[in-house]
């Protein structure tokens, strides 16, 4: 366990991808899951949306010219994105494409809990707030786009748009303690008082 | 005050509460399959820990594992590859693994509660988000990732938030021919897709009160579908009838004492709910799924609703599902011609969805046009068929009787859609792509409804094919 990697601010190039309920098969389609390392995943985000049965780009906005920017990315998304499988291969392979961070109307749970687990924010807004911020990124996507832990906004080409998300989770990541292991382990002792507690584990009966 | 199942189960396995506002939960039971812990094992061994409570943990091979053939090494190399991972982690982490050579390999929803490790009050987690299938025995059981298996094998804890809790009351007696399936796909019709986020789900009312264990594990694996965190029944007299004598459950002068602990782990008259939602299950029908998701769902008779009919962020879902599979708003479910009926899953590999299955198979043969597979959910489902002659009942019809494992469910295995393939199927999901090829089409329906499918050739009601009335 290396030192404590903070993450107040995310910014990069952002790039919407529309629509609620984008399942994780969608994200990362299954037999991209046959592996043992989590290596090389970033080209197959979103492979069957992006590419036809003869490996033709099927115009994908993954792959549209004018958002392939080089570096950190944050994707802006609608609602209950994630839902589904809860592979930790689909926010892997978002991150590895190069997307550090997601503004979203709202996140599936374990989704949503993967990404933390990978320092990955998902920062809520409202419809209308991500609607505007869509439609001033697709008007013009050259622009670094900033998200703010710290005073919970994003700012994109001069405008700030109010993001939120749970106040536990903001101080993870603005302190830099969203390595679930590392946190969990400092119980120590704690662990195992509880589970002796627990008749199921002292054994029923005695 | 009164409490709920929820509230117990927490308040015992709470270790401390999180700086993060999430608490600390001790996981009483750790499910491990090969597809999502090679990674964490992989991150455990580099931070040079040890798995914790190696005798809390349980692993076997489902998802990957071909349902054609036993012989290893598998034709699939990456296939082979993550078993023989799987095999060096169990080993080297001192774990206990149910492979096909012991007698108990399966899809882990389904040797979890069949080997009586699965129980009333326990916490449970998996890498597998349709965990939520334990909860049928009043566990709270989560689906995890990658990094949070890393964290329970380290210290058998996972730092999560308590969701709020909507109790589901599903009230009056199921028509014959409607099942637990139909259940839990009206309830996702009735919730949607992301009803449930933020929230457990608490099943209930006399419906659930008659169900057996099957069939609310049928209900409990979707909860997930509905965008629950977990879901759960609280535990009874039917709950500790299916444990008793189980190899891993409390045994002899334990049980007593075990049920007592159980029994009082269930939700108190009078606990606050966040929310009731009340269901009439007495009017149900066979349930269709037309979509790309499992909230896209209609009663057999009906007719694929109109874009109109969705409140406004739905909407373009509605649209997108159309296009996807092919079919105009107003036109008809039944009748649409299928190309494969798959019955097996975590959702209905079970022992009972077999026979209920094979009760539709008797009444006549597979149509020639239709690939028809079945794939117990696990080896012991699969003993207890082949000694009841199921697997005849179904080779005779034209199905063919597989080995146990995932399959079709999630095509990670040879058993895989061809092209716009329409498949009926008893498993979870209908997302694109979902069932091996990027363009093929799923209809998830009940096990008697996929073999009703199989033997027409086409979505059929199951009710008229038993001899009743639609």
């Amino acid at each position: 366990m290396g030192g404590l990697v903070k993450v107040q601010t995310v910014t990069g190039r952002p790039i919407p991808l529309r629509g609620n309920d984008i399942d994780t098969d969608r994200i990362i389609p299954a037999r991209y899951l046959k592996a043992v390392t989590f290596d090389g995943l970033g080209h197959a985000a979103f492979f069957d949306e992006r590419f036809d049965a003869e490996g033709h780009s099927k115009g994908h906005i993954l792959d549209e010219p004018r958002f392939q920017a080089k570096g950190t990315r944050v994707a802006i998304v609608n609602k209950n994105f994630g839902c589904g499988s809860s592979r930790e291969h689909a926010p892997q392979a978002l991150l590895r494409w190069g997307i550090k961070a997601l503004i979203g109307e709202s996140f599936a749970d374990i989704f949503f809990g993967n990404c933390v687990a990978l320092g990955m924010p998902c920062v809520t807004a409202s419809e209308a707030e991500v609607a505007a911020l869509m439609a001033a990124v697709e008007e013009d996507p050259a622009h670094d786009l900033t998200v703010d832990l710290d005073a919970r906004t994003a700012t994109y080409r001069g405008r700030t748009y109010a993001v939120d998300l749970p106040p536990g989770v903001r101080n993870q990541f603005l302190q830099g303690t969203w390595d679930g292991t590392r946190v969990l382990l400092e119980a120590g002792d704690r662990i195992h008082q509880t589970a002796q507690r627990l008749p199921y584990i002292r054994g029923f009966g005695k | 005050m009164a409490k709920t199942l929820l509230d117990k189960v927490w308040e015992a396995h709470t270790v401390s509460e999180l700086p993060s506002g999430q608490t600390q939960l001790f996981i009483g039971l750790h499910l491990v399959h090969e597809v999502t812990s090679p990674q964490a094992f992989q991150m455990l061994g580099e931070l040079k820990l040890p798995v914790l409570f190696p005798d809390r943990t349980v692993a076997t091979v489902d998802h990957i594992i071909p349902t054609h053939t036993q012989t290893r090494p598998f034709d699939d190399e990456q296939a082979e590859t993550m078993m023989r991972e799987i095999e060096r982690n169990c080993r080297s982490f001192g774990i206990r693994l149910y492979d096909r050579a012991s007698g108990h390999q399966g899809i882990v929803h389904v040797i979890g509660p069949e080997m009586g490790l699965t129980q009333p009050g326990l916490t449970i987690a998996c890498g597998d988000s349709h965990t939520s299938t334990h909860g049928a025995f009043g566990s709270i059981a989560f689906g995890v990732g990658t990094s949070q298996v890393r964290d329970v094998l380290a210290s058998q804890c996972l730092a999560i938030k308590k969701p709020r809790l909507r109790r589901i009351e599903v009230n009056g007696t199921l028509p014959a021919g409607v099942y637990a399936k139909d259940v839990i796909l009206h309830i996702i019709r009735t919730l949607g897709v992301k009803g449930g986020v933020g929230y457990a789900y608490e099943y209930a009312g006399t419906v659930l009160d008659r169900m057996t264990m099957e069939e609310r594990m049928t209900v409990c694996n979707m909860s997930i579908e509905g965008g629950a965190r977990c879901g759960y029944v609280n535990p009874d007299q039917t709950t500790f009838d299916y444990l008793r004598g189980r190899e891993l459950a409390p045994q002899g002068p334990a049980f007593e004492p075990a049920v007592g602990w159980w029994r009082s782990m269930a939700s108190e008259p009078g606990a606050a709910y966040d929310e009731v939602t009340r269901l009439d299950g007495s009017g149900l029908s066979p349930v269709v799924t037309w979509g790309i998701n499992p909230g896209q769902a209609i009663g057999v008779t009906e007719r694929i609703p109109d874009a109109a009919a969705f409140a406004a962020d739905e909407r373009d879902v509605a649209v997108d599902a159309y296009e996807y599979m092919g079919w105009k708003p107003g036109a008809p479910i039944a009748g649409t011609k299928v190309d494969v009926a798959f019955i097996g899953s975590c959702t209905n590999g079970r022992l009972s969805d077999l026979r209920e299955a094979a009760r539709v198979a008797r009444l006549g043969t597979v149509k020639p046009s239709v690939k028809a597979i079945v794939v117990p959910g696990s080896q012991a489902v699969a003993r207890q068929a082949e000694a009841e002659g199921l697997d005849e009942v179904f080779r005779t019809a034209g199905f063919e009787w597989r080995l146990p494992g995932c399959s079709m469910c999630l095509a990670m295995n040879p058993d895989k859609l061809v092209g716009r393939q329409v498949c009926a199927s008893s498993s979870n999901r209908n997302f694109k792509g979902r069932q091996g090829s990027p363009s093929g089409r799923t209809l998830l329906m009940s096990p008697a409804m996929v073999a009703a499918a199989a033997l027409e050739g086409a979505v059929s009601d199951v009710r008229v094919l038993l001899g009743g009335s639609a």
